[in-house]
């Protein structure tokens, strides 16, 4: 499992990467996995208003649809369009062209409530019991 | 509730099978990428683990009088030695259960029947015993394995004697597999060629690794039940639970060519014959995505800004990279091109109707449930 240690981590399996007031995000490694292939991709529009805990897109795969959830809020100032066209990518690079919306953080303490990669690879351990489905 | 495992449970956990419940039964939905999957059984082949699926024998001087009264094929057409698709109704014409008969002879039939519906099977057909039969549940006695995709025949024929190219589609024999006595079946639930293998599950997991070992060369993939589902979907076949069911008839279903009226007696005959008479109210069409969307199991489908239906079955298709669905429709609203909405979680989406198959394949090929009767 890839967990890298530059990033933050949520309960929704959402990664988190901050630099000054723009925090970007998408889904892990672990959450990648358990979607299979992603064949669709829905994000918000720029300018849209998130609050921390609100769904701002889906993936879906063949079997299954599945909401993103940002764990802070803030203004949605990119979107990653080339998903549209090509969603394999959260699959094949999540931490990297797979990335999935660019916000600016409204309140830096909402930072606070997210897992270090130590922690978010326990919590990835206690999900994946073998008789999850 | 604890979920019953088929012989291949430990098979499926080393090579990385996602499990899931699938009508009680602890299944492998995917080993990594349904699209892999999928694309392997349409261009090579793939191997899929179906023992949740239920057999019913019926044995005894009546044997066939028996299987002629609860399913609505004709059992008398066959040969010994074919097989055949067919569906166990109710006396209001519609579905128990939708099955694939296979004839030993006169006195000895099988059933295949759906995993989630083998007990109300096995209690409607003994319920409705006649004559010097025995109806046996032999769920427990076999393993099942599909093999399917252009490459199955090249595959299997590594392993048996019998000369695979002489037995034709919905036809089947006795043989060893693998050193193993085996019901060999050309069938399967994909739109391809290919064989299921009913055989002693003490030995499926030796076979299948035998299956993988062989079929190298070919590429073979182990495909889960995410791909079974997709592939039966480009095929528009019908699934049990989804397009098929208690409420549901064969006139609405395109099913109409496994109703054999002329046969004699059956149970749902009569329901039957009048529904024809008054022709469907309703039929299963298929239809894709026009906007930018997935139809999923259970969306409201609307017509002239009316909710009138609900999608059976939907999702991507990955041969055709389209976006597709079953539904049923009023027969007023079923000509091709008839634009519809699909209701994609609080937005209406456009859709239209399309031909069915999805799918089709544009070299000739050894035929399919769809094709036959």
């Amino acid at each position: 499992m890839n967990i890298p240690e530059n990033l933050l981590y949520s309960k929704e399996h959402e990664w988190l990467s901050r630099e000054g007031e723009v925090v970007t995000i998408g889904v892990s490694d672990f959450a990648q996995k358990e979607l299979g292939d992603v064949v669709f991709v829905e994000l918000p529009e720029v300018g849209h208003s998130l609050s921390a805990q609100d769904a701002f897109g889906s993936l879906e795969s063949v079997k299954a649809v599945s909401e993103a959830f940002t764990p802070v809020g803030g203004e949605v100032t990119e979107v990653n369009e080339s998903l549209l066209d090509a969603p394999d990518k959260v699959n094949e690079d999540p931490y990297g062209e797979g990335w999935m919306i660019r916000l600016r953080l409204e309140d830096a303490s909402q930072m606070d409530n997210l897992m270090s990669p130590e922690e978010y690879l326990k919590y990835t351990q206690e999900e994946s019991s073998p008789d999850d489905a | 509730m604890t979920l019953k495992r088929t012989s291949l449970n430990a098979t499926h956990q080393r090579l990385g099978g996602r499990m899931v419940d699938f009508a009680g039964w602890e299944m492998p939905v995917h080993y990594g990428s349904t699209l892999r999957e999928h694309l392997a059984v349409r261009s090579t082949v793939g191997i899929f683990d179906v023992s949740h699926m239920g057999e019913i024998e019926i044995r005894g001087k009546d044997a066939l009088s028996m299987a002629q009264k609860v399913t609505s094929n004709d059992v008398q057409s066959l040969q010994d030695g074919q097989a055949q698709y067919s569906a166990i109704l109710y006396p209001e014409g519609t579905f128990v259960d939708d099955i694939v008969l296979y004839r030993f002879h006169s006195e000895h039939l099988l059933l295949c029947v759906n995993a989630a519906n083998r007990e109300k099977d096995f209690q409607w057909i003994s319920q409705h015993q006649e004559g010097q039969v025995d109806i046996l549940d032999r769920g427990d006695a076999y393993a099942q394995l599909a093999l399917q995709g252009p490459q199955a025949e090249a595959v299997l024929q590594q392993l048996t004697e019998i000369d695979l190219s002489s037995l034709r589609s919905y036809w089947f024999t006795r043989g060893d597999v693998d050193g193993v006595d085996s019901l060999i079946s050309r069938t399967g639930y994909t739109g391809e060629d290919g064989f299921e293998l009913y055989l002693p599950p003490e030995n499926a997991p030796a076979i299948w690794d035998s299956l993988l070992t062989v079929g190298r060369p070919q590429q073979i993939t182990p495909a889960g039940l995410a791909a079974r589902n997709t592939l039966r979907l480009e095929m528009a076949y019908s699934l049990y639970g989804h397009e098929i069911d208690q409420t549901t008839n064969p006139w609405q279903a395109n099913l109409g060519w496994i109703v054999k009226l002329e046969k004699g007696d059956f149970i749902g005959k009569e329901n039957l014959q009048r529904l024809r008479e008054k022709g469907p109210d309703r039929r299963l069409v298929g239809f894709e995505m026009v906007d930018r969307g997935i139809a999923r199991d259970h969306y409201p489908v609307w017509v002239d800004g009316k909710q009138i239906s609900e999608v059976t079955s939907g999702s991507p298709s990955p041969s055709l990279k389209k976006h597709v669905g079953l539904t049923y429709l009023p027969v007023q609203y079923t000509a091709v091109d008839q634009p519809l909405e699909v209701e994609v979680r609080g937005r209406h989406l456009k859709a239209k109707v399309v031909p069915t198959p999805f799918y089709k394949k544009t070299f000739p090929r050894v035929d399919s449930p769809g094709h036959l009767g």
